[in-house]
Parts: structure tokens; sequence; C-alpha cells
């Protein structure tokens, strides 16, 4: 009778579920979720220089970095869901943090805006995509420093996002679209969440050899459906 | 019109830590008790199973057990001529929200405060005089010692399944424990962790400087372990998804996994999940509490009668609606008046990043894994000629290396390109850091108080915070982090990097979940919120649980003094309050 | 009417081993025994009332009043009524009972115990309930046809000693046999739903678990559990090498927990006779399968059954030489994997510690090949496991989440 008696106490959950993960994006979904043909192309564009394709392993476009922030910013993430949205807006200090009106996904949409604008006036016509590696490299630069001045978003804190979301993209579990082939994870020795290190974290000095493993297996590709 | 229900004994405010402890102590002591949680239920399986738990970016990145600041957050600014803002994302600390609260998501990293740190006034006077105590600075005395709460701090080590190894029990100084701790009846009730290499190396850099380093004391189990409730526990296995997660194998002490099994099949005991509680209601005389009103998730409202009340939600929705309930006088720092948003403290942390030629492994790790000092914490060397109070342990903590946000790179590492990336391959796998760990004084000019302009999901006001380092937090944390420094230069690294806490706070960076005060504990009804028994000096049917009841923080890890606190009220209540309900302490 | 100290003494459920003198309390703990709740009370329904309903590979069949109302439940009924309905398998009506309903178990009883037990029933809070009529198909809703299928598969008859045997031994094979109904479980069922009798306790489909072989087999049974164990696991929910979890928890913690360990150690010494076939299993020889199935056992399952497969002890059962690992039909442990597993809460052990569910991110194919390895790892053997048998285990599972 216990066990009956204490399900009548809480609000039920059921003792074992059929799909507990829900990922904050389903990866599975295809097609373009937020940005558009030239905010794509922006995209990638900037992460072709953010972590470059190289001797040393794919960059963040061929990691799927673009796919990965393209499906964060359409969903809640891209939304400010979890955040506090109310207004009124004011500037505030560096301490005081994020205080723009813009959910992050019109604040990409904004700053792409504003950056090609830039770009083109700055560049003879041209948007950021069309531009060579090492003008790119001047404008993120640029507005890492925040010697850029943008028309309406304010370019260090872009590019602060971009950056951020960027490396959560390269290095997230695969299944979330990014850190393609574990990409971002064989680059570092960083090899997937296994729960039991007993025994080697007593073996000093010696490199862990289990192949990567994501949340859905070794398997990169496969996503929860 | 809210509609009112049948009577409880007691209604406490939230289910996290505190709120599970008193429950289980209060229900066996035959009391009908109701639990109010404006979350949801969680428990091992199946919301932190190891099928799915391991995932950085939904836990860690996106806050997926964390409270979100949509539904209710606070506004901040570092000083009185700023305009407080909201903080609109997750940053500097963590609040949850649902069962178990954050103590689901913790290190599980378990301190007691020193013998002198509840003296802090009154030591720091007499051992370095009232010029020591800068003007504006506001610590009291704890009103309860050490040997007073000795009792309980064992017990919360003994529902929790401490890993560690005593430095001094009974008087007896043993080797290989903290030889500053004040003295303890017994031993941990399980043996330290095993150790990461570069917590060896840390050890043996220390010992090199005739420190005197010992294992972390650790929420984290290092056998399977039955608690005092007869609640079995398993065995840490090193996953590294410990802060920020919830265990997957019950090996880290959490209220679902210490206490739900027992306390939520019995008769007496209720938790009604959703149901946020928006005030304390009080008689007309406002000196006794009739209950709470509550809404559940339709919206729907509730009174709910009580002959207790106890709040036991994080620190700043105990203070939150203790101004929301007007119970007690809110805090005014320009007339230095009022006690409830008095004595707001943090913590104030630095780090040295070590880069080594050897391996390290960081995704291997625990919580609480690490190995620490404390010749420079509390009072435990003499600050005569630094000009500062106060301290903070330094430790080596390998609590995992997940790659989005557990990476470290030299200070000359590129800050994004093929530059960083090469820097990235190069570090992962060999770098580690020594964290230090400050107290935080109290001060005239840090408060919490109820914001003007910004309102909560449930319509209320904000609650507003003001805080900033002051010079003495500043130089005490550098001083910290110089001896942390010196510790990292005799690991013989590859390089390091000195990180010190610079400017102000801020509220972007995470830093540490130990907001305090707000509602102290003292013996002074004008200076302080609650007595020595956590019962509010005002409403005496209101008692208040958690860190808000600090008069000022010091160099460890709350939630240690958090737990015993919890036990030492929970034996007052039972033992005297019950027995005659009132007052406990005569001011 | 009965005093109100006696009704709260029946529900405050504490394992009384206490000399049990009065035919109520004597009934009380022959009706823990019998599991009598688990079926005759829905999930937050009113004890004994009623309207649980029994899956059976035929339909649903709803278990009944047995409170002592006298318009819904057995108030009317007499001792004699009572008996030949544990006995015979009759209701007080003259109609059959289906044998969801264990008579073919409960006939061992003693006409004494039975007694006792209809005085518990009687001093029960009486509950107006109606019952539910069964939702089996023509022309099983007949009750007429249980006369034909009691003249195949039932033997009447109260339980008979073996003067062979010691008193401790009767004493199990009493409780086994008898209010225990193990074998509804633990016994192989033909298609007609009647008992494979020479196969007694040699395992089972229940409620879509496998119920594993209680004989003696050292792979296939209990072979390798002392006497302590099986008294530890009755009374605790688990031992040191294994965790009750499925159906045979609500067991635990609605019966066998409650039974004296005098009682619990007889049935140990019973089981401890029954043998198995013995046979002996090949374990799987395929190296990539092995390879593989090791990958997802590295992967998935060490964080609880570490790396060793010897589990953690007091918290999760080592699945090196375990009997449900090593079951001749991989059922229970396959049903583990994909949809998870509670184990038992007893008071002894509160914890219920809990496996998630893990088919919703494992293929048909990985379960197979990781089954296949933990019977041939660690010293264990037994056959590999196919997708065939996995994809028949989700069907189970899809199955009692349903309800049927």
């Amino acid at each position: 009778m216990e066990r009956r008696a204490f399900l009548k106490t809480i609000t039920l959950v059921p003792a074992v579920a059929a799909a507990p993960l829900t990922p904050i994006e389903n990866p599975a979904a295809p097609g373009p979720a937020y940005l558009n043909a030239s905010e794509r192309a922006f995209i990638d564009a900037a992460l072709a220089r953010l972590i470059p394709n190289d001797d040393l392993g794919p960059g963040a476009k061929e990691a799927g970095v673009g796919d990965f922030i393209d499906r964060q910013l359409g969903g809640p993430y891209g939304r400010a869901q979890t955040w506090y949205m109310q207004g009124p807006w004011r500037e505030g200090t560096e301490e005081q943090g994020y205080q723009l009106k813009l959910a992050p996904a019109e604040f990409y949409r904004t700053a792409i805006a504003d950056i090609d604008e830039y770009c083109k006036r700055q560049y003879g016509g041209k948007g950021f995509a069309g531009l060579d590696g090492a003008t790119q490299d001047k404008v993120l630069h640029g507005l890492e420093k925040a010697e850029i001045h943008l028309a309406r978003a304010p370019a260090k804190q872009f590019f602060d996002m971009l950056w951020q979301n960027t490396r959560e993209g390269f290095l997230a579990d695969p299944m979330y679209g990014g850190n393609r082939d574990f990409a971002g994870w064989k680059l570092i020795g960083f090899p997937g969440p296994r729960y039991n290190y007993v025994a080697e974290i007593g073996e000093y000095g010696k490199p862990y050899r289990e192949p990567p493993v994501g949340v859905m297996g070794r398997d990169p590709k496969r996503r929860l459906t | 019109m809210a509609t009112r229900l049948p009577a409880k004994d007691v209604v406490l405010v939230g289910f996290g830590l505190t709120s599970s402890m008193l429950a289980q102590e209060l229900t066996s002591a035959g009391l009908q008790v109701l639990a109010l949680e404006r979350g949801g239920f969680r428990d091992t399986v199946p919301d932190f199973a190891v099928d799915h738990i391991q995932d950085e970016y939904r836990y860690a990145v996106r806050d997926d057990l964390v409270e979100e600041p949509e539904r209710e957050t606070l506004t901040f600014r570092n000083s009185a001529d700023q305009v407080a803002l909201p903080m609109r994302h997750i940053g500097s600390f963590r609040p949850a929200v649902g069962a178990g609260g954050a103590a689901v998501h913790w290190n599980g990293q378990t301190w007691r405060f020193l013998p002198t740190d509840f003296r802090m006034r009154s030591h720091t006077l007499e051992r370095y005089g009232a010029k020591f105590i800068p003007e504006g600075m506001t610590i009291q005395d704890w009103p309860v010692s050490y040997d007073e709460l000795e009792p309980h701090y064992d017990k919360f080590e003994y529902l929790c399944g401490i890993s560690g190894q005593a430095g001094n029990v009974g008087g007896k100084l043993i080797d290989g424990g903290n030889p500053f701790e004040g003295a303890r009846r017994r031993g941990y009730p399980l043996p330290p962790l095993k150790r990461s290499h570069a917590t060896v190396l840390f050890d043996k850099a220390a010992k090199e400087l005739g420190l005197k380093p010992f294992p972390c004391p650790a929420a984290n189990t290092s056998k399977p372990y039955k608690n005092i409730y007869g609640v079995q526990m398993g065995q840490c296995t090193f996953c590294g998804y410990c802060e920020w997660f919830g265990c997957g194998n019950y090996s880290k002490a959490s209220p679902q996994t210490t206490i739900f099994p027992v306390l939520l099949k019995k008769p007496n005991f209720e938790l009604r999940t959703h149901c946020n509680v928006l005030r304390v209601k009080l008689d007309g005389s406002g000196k006794r509490a009739t209950g709470v009103t509550y809404v559940d998730e339709m919206g729907r409202e509730f009174e709910q009668p009580a002959e207790l009340v106890i709040l036991c939600a994080y620190i700043t929705h105990n203070v939150h609606l203790l101004l929301l309930s007007g119970i007690g006088k809110p805090y005014d720092p320009s007339r230095g008046e009022g006690v409830v948003g008095r004595n707001y403290a943090y913590q104030i942390t630095s780090s040295v990043d070590v880069f080594t030629n050897e391996i390290l492994n960081p995704f291997m790790g625990a919580g609480s894994l690490g190995q620490a000092v404390d010749e420079f914490n509390g009072d435990n060397f003499d600050h005569a000629r630094h000009g500062f109070i106060g301290g903070g342990y330094i430790a080596l903590w390998t609590t995992g290396g997940r790659p989005i946000l557990q990476h470290q790179l030299p200070e000359d590492a590129p800050s994004w390109g093929a530059g960083w990336k090469r820097s990235m391959k190069e570090n992962y796998l060999k770098s580690c850091s020594i964290a230090t760990h400050g107290s935080v004084m109290s001060y005239r000019d840090a408060w919490l108080d109820l914001d003007p302009t910004y309102h909560s999901s449930y319509g209320d006001p904000l609650l507003r915070l003001t805080f900033d380092f002051h010079d003495n937090e500043h130089r005490m944390s550098n001083f910290l982090t110089d001896r942390a420094a010196d510790i990292a230069k005799a690991m013989k690294p590859r390089s390091m990097h000195v990180k010190q806490r610079k400017g102000h706070y801020s509220i972007v960076p995470y830093q540490t979940t130990h907001n305090t005060g707000g509602a102290i504990m003292g013996s002074d009804p004008k200076t302080s919120a609650l007595n020595r028994y956590l019962q509010s000096w005002d409403v005496p049917n209101v008692f208040v649980m958690g860190a808000c009841a600090f008069p000022q923080n010091h160099g460890y890890n709350p939630t240690g003094t958090v737990g015993a606190l919890t036990y030492w009220a929970a034996d007052a209540i039972i033992n005297q309050y019950l027995k005659q309900p009132g007052p406990l302490v005569h001011a | 009417m009965r005093s109100a100290a006696f009704l709260i003494a029946l529900w405050i459920g504490a394992a009384s081993a206490e000399p049990l003198h009065s035919a109520i309390e004597r009934g009380r703990y022959l009706a823990a025994a019998g599991d009598c709740a688990a079926c005759h009370t829905a999930d937050g329904g009113k004890p004994y009332a009623g309207g649980r309903p029994v899956p059976t590979p035929f339909g649903v069949i709803y278990s009944t009043n047995i409170t002592p109302d006298k318009d819904t439940g057995i108030g009317q009924w007499t001792e004699a009524q009572f008996y030949r309905a544990m006995h015979e398998g009759i209701r007080a009506d003259g109609k059959h009972l289906y044998p969801a309903f264990p008579y073919p178990w409960y006939t061992k009883l003693s006409r004494q115990d039975v007694d006792a037990i209809k005085a518990f029933l009687e001093a029960l809070p009486a509950v107006h309930q109606e019952n539910k009529p069964t939702e089996l198909p023509w022309p099983l809703n007949v009750r007429e046809v249980m006369s034909g299928w009691n003249a195949l598969y039932f033997k009447k008859g109260e339980y008979q000693p073996d003067r062979g045997q010691s008193a401790e031994w009767n004493r199990g094979a009493y409780l086994v046999e008898g209010l225990g109904h193990c074998g509804a479980c633990h016994t192989p069922k033909n298609l007609a739903g009647g008992l494979k009798t020479k196969q007694n306790l040699e395992g089972g489909y229940g409620e879509n678990w496998y119920a594993t072989s209680l004989t003696n087999d050292v792979r296939d049974g209990i072979g390798q559990w002392t006497l302590d164990d099986i008294v530890r696991y009755l009374k605790t929910g688990s031992n040191a090498k294994a965790a009750a979890t499925g159906p045979m928890a609500e067991v635990i913690e609605h019966s066998t927990q409650h039974l004296s360990d005098a009682d619990l150690r007889a049935i140990g010494v019973y089981l401890r006779s029954v043998p198995g076939r013995n046979q002996t299993a090949s374990a799987g020889t395929d190296k990539q399968q092995l390879a593989r199935g090791q990958a997802v056992y590295l992967d998935q399952c060490t964080g609880c059954h570490m790396q060793d497969g010897s589990g953690q002890r007091n918290a999760f059962p080592p699945l090196a030489g375990n009997a449900v690992v090593q079951a001749r039909e991989p059922g229970a442990m396959l049903h583990m994997i994909i949809d998870g597993a509670r184990v038992a809460a007893t008071q002894h052990d509160p914890t219920g510690l809990a496996m998630p569910a893990f088919g919703w991110k494992l293929t048909d194919q990985d379960v197979a090949d990781l089954a296949t390895y933990l019977r041939a790892a660690w010293g264990n053997k037994a056959a590999p496991v196919s997708v065939a048998q996995v994809k028949d285990t989700r069907d189970r599972v899809a199955k009692a989440a349903a309800g049927k």
C-alpha cells in the first residue's frame, strides 16, 4: 500500500519515461530554422575564420556549426524563452550584462544586416561573405575590439555572442547539429560523456584511448527521432 | 477570491535541501507537514538519469535545471548611484526550481566554518583592534558558536555521506586532514575520494612549500553508503558532470538521493508542486502568521492556514518573501536602520591556471574531488601586516573537463582563429586550475530591497541587489591569488596564468551560488532579522532557513553550515518551540 | 462490529513476526502471504474493493470486491462458500471463477487458514463498489467454459505433506505452492493458459514480464544463491546478487517483506530443492557482435554496473553471475534495458533505486549485441540474444504500458 499512497501524494511522474531526452532543438528537423540565405552566408563565412579548417582538422563550418546556430536561433534560445525580457530597457554597465530588447535571434538578424551594410560601405559594395579571408579577419577583430561602430547593434556584444555560440556548436554533443563527426572533441581529446573512470582516474599520465561517444552513442549521426 | 484549505501544522515554502531536511525531522516528530514548491517534481530517474544527463549544452549552457529568469529574477547594480537593471539571463549564480532545489545541481563541496568565524567581530577586535574594521563594514558575531553547531554539522555530514579525512578529532590533530578545522567528535562517514592526477601534483607542491594539504570534504560518495535515514546511495564513478547537473548514479548527496525515499512515503507529509507562494499571511497584529497564500499552475489562488510557517526557498526568494509579506523592518542603508535585506554578502574567487607537460585527463572528475590548503583562511594566519580581514581556502579541484565551459587556455592564446584552435589542442588535456575561495564581509552599502520598476511573472516587484566587492576583499583575494601562484610555481608547470579578481563585481560570469545574508541571525533584533534559532524576531511562528541567516560570508562553501543550521533549528523547534510556542529568545 | 483498534491495527501494515493469536491477525498475515491486496485493490482505490484490471493473454479481467459489503462485496458469503471459492474456484452463486484468481494454488490451503483469511476480510471496512464485468471475448466470457479448463489443468486438493521432508521444507512448499502462487508467473504455461506442470517454477511470463526460473539451476535459476540470499531478497528487495524489479518488486513490497524470517527460510529451503533442467548453454561467439556489445556496455552501463560487471554493493546488482542475465529466456533483462526498472522499496531498504530506460536510444541490434555480450562476459554463459527477442520484448513493454 505504501507505493500507492506515495503515488497519490505528488504530481505523478512515470517511473521510467519512453524518451526523457528532449534536446533543446530537435536536430532531426530538416531545412533552415531561422537564417535566410544571406544571413547563412555571413555565418558560414564568419565560422570559416573563427575556427578555420586546417591540418589540425575540420573547422567550425565543416563541423556543422552553421546548422547548430541556425537551429538554436530558431528555437527557445533564439526567442530568449527563459530570459527576463520585460521592459523598460536601458543601457547598463558591463557588470549588469545583457540589456538589449532584442532576443538572440533578432540580435543576430540586426547585427548581420548592420555588419553587411558596414562592409559594403567600407569595401566597395561587398558584404562580409564576399570579402577575402584577411579582410574578414580585420572586420572580426574590429567588432571584437569595439573599434567598428554599427548602425544599430553593439558590435562587441554581437561578436562575443557569435563567438560564444560558435564554441558551443563546435564542442556540444553532435546531436545538436554541430561537432560533426566529433570534430571538436577529436581536436582536443575529449572522449565524450562516459560515466565511469574509477580505474582510469588513478592511471596518472595515461592517455584515454576509447573512441568518442555522444549521448546517442558512438555514431555521431544518430539523432533522437 | 482565494480558496481556503484545511489547516496544516507546518507549511514549508520551497522543497529543496532545507525543506526536505525539516520535513523529515518534523514529520518524524508527529507533525502534519506540507511543502509548497513552485516547480515540478524531479527525481533521479527520469530527470537526472545516466541515459541523458551528461549533456553540457543542455544543462550547463542552456541552464535546464536552473530557475528561469523569465519566471523570477532580480535587478542588480553595484552601487546606490546606479539604476538597478534586471539580471536578464543566468550568470553569476544559479538558483534552482523544482523538487530538490539547488542541492540537485551543486558540486558537493561541504565544509564547516572555523570556530573563529563564528566570533568574527569580537575576535577581530580582540586580536587586531577596532581600526582593523573599516568604516561601513557591518560584520557581526554569529549568535551561535561552532561548538553548539558541531553535533549538527556531524549529523549533516552523516546524512550526506561525506567522503573526507578528519584533521582534528576531539582536539587531537590527525595527519593528512585539515589541521585548522574546528574539533570534531568523529571522522567523516566515508574515506576520501580516490585522487586525480592534478590533485596529487598540487599536494606535492603544497607540501614542498611547507603547507599542509588535505582532501576536500566531498558530498560525492567514495563507497556505496546507507545514510542516517536508511536511504541507500551509490558510489561516485568520476563522470565529471557534477555541478549544474543532477547525479545519475545516486552518489551525490541531494534531497532525492538522501531523503525523498523515506519522506515521500510518510502519511503525514504532503508535497504540492507547481504552487508558488505569494505571501505569508499575518493576522491583524502583524505578529502572527496565519499561513500562506499561493497560486497553482492554473493561476488559482489558495489560502493555506498553518501553525508554523518556515521559509525554505533560495536566500534571495526568502528575503523577497519577507519584504513582500511585511515581516520585519526593511533595511534602509541611508539611515542604517531596519533588518530585512541587510548584510548581503557573496564570495570572492580567483584562480591560477596551470599548464602541464603531463596528460591530466580533466574530464575524469567529481564535484568535490580536490586537494586544499587552509593556511590562508579565516584567522589562520596573522593579518596584522596585511591590513585586511578574512581569507579563504586554496584548492585544486578536478570537477570535470566539459569542453565548452571547462577548458583553460594560456594568457597568450589568441582569442579565436587558427591559433585558438591550436592552443585548444595543445592545452585541453594538460591543464588544471587552482582556485581561491575567499570570504566576503558585510557592508552597510551591500543590501537587498524591492525594485521600484521591474516585476516578476507573478506581478510582484523584483528583489533588487546592490553589491560590489570592497577594498578589503580585493586585497584579501589578491593575497590568496599570490599564494595560489606560489603553489602553481612549485608544480613546475609548462606555463601558468595568474587570474586575479579585478574590478567591480559583475553579474555576468558564473562565480558561485553562494549568496548570503539579507535575513541574518543575531543577538540584537535591531541589527538582525532572526534570532539564534532562525526564528523571526517579529513573527515568532515564522522561521527562515538557508544562507540568508549568515551575518557575513566566510571562506568556505556555505552548504555545510546551511545544513548544520537546519538541524540546529529543527532541534529547537521540536524540543523547545512545540512545547511552548512563542519567542525562543527574549532580546 | 469490530472495534476501531482492530481496524487500525490491520492497516498499520507492519510486518509482524509476533505470535498470531487471533484468527483476524492470522488472516492478515496469510492475506499478506497470498498478496490478496495487490490484485483486489485498484490503483488509487479503496483497499480490497476490487476493480483492478488484471491482464491475461485472453483479455482483461477485473478483480472483485472482497470487502464485507453485503451488496457488492462478500459480506453475505458463508465460510463454506468462501472455502469453495479458494479451494475449487467456484463462487457463492455457483459460477466459476477465472484462474486469474489463482485458485489452482489457493486450493492447497487448509480449511483453518482459509477461515482465518475470511475472518480478516470480514473485519475490513465495507466498501460499496460494483464489480466490473470481464473484457473477455466470447466464448471465454461464458464462465461455464472453465469447467472444461479445470478438467484439463486444475488439480483440486489441500496440501499433503511429504513425510520424507522436514517440517521446514513442507512449510516452504505449502507457502510457495499455495498462498505464494509463485508458479502463476514463474511456471511456463501452454497456449490455453494451463501450467506445464513438468516444468514447475522453471520460469514464465506474468504481466508481460519474464519471471525467472526459481529452480536450483546454477545459471538459469537461483542455484548460486544461499539460503540467506533468498531470505534477504524476499525480505528487503535485494541481495548481493540481485535486486527485485518489475512485478516482483511489488510482490516483495506488499507480501514477502511482511512474512516472518522463519517462513522466508522455509520458502528458501523448499526452492533450493526444486530441480531445473541444468542444461548447458553456449554463450555467443561472434567476435564482432561481442565487441559491439562491449562498447555499448562501456558507454551506457558502467556508471552503475561498473566496468567489471560487479555492480555496487547494496546499490546496483552485479551482472557477473546474475540469474536474470543468464536466464534461458532473456525477457526480464531485455525489459529492463528497454524500459528501465525500479528496485523494491521495503521497510528494510526504502530507497527504491531505479534504472532509466535505454530503449529510446538503442536500436534493436544494439540491445541484442549488449545482451549477447552480457551473457558471455565475466564468466557468464547463456545463449546469444536475437533481434527478434528484442522486438518481442518491446511489444510486451508497450502492452504493459497500455495495461494489457
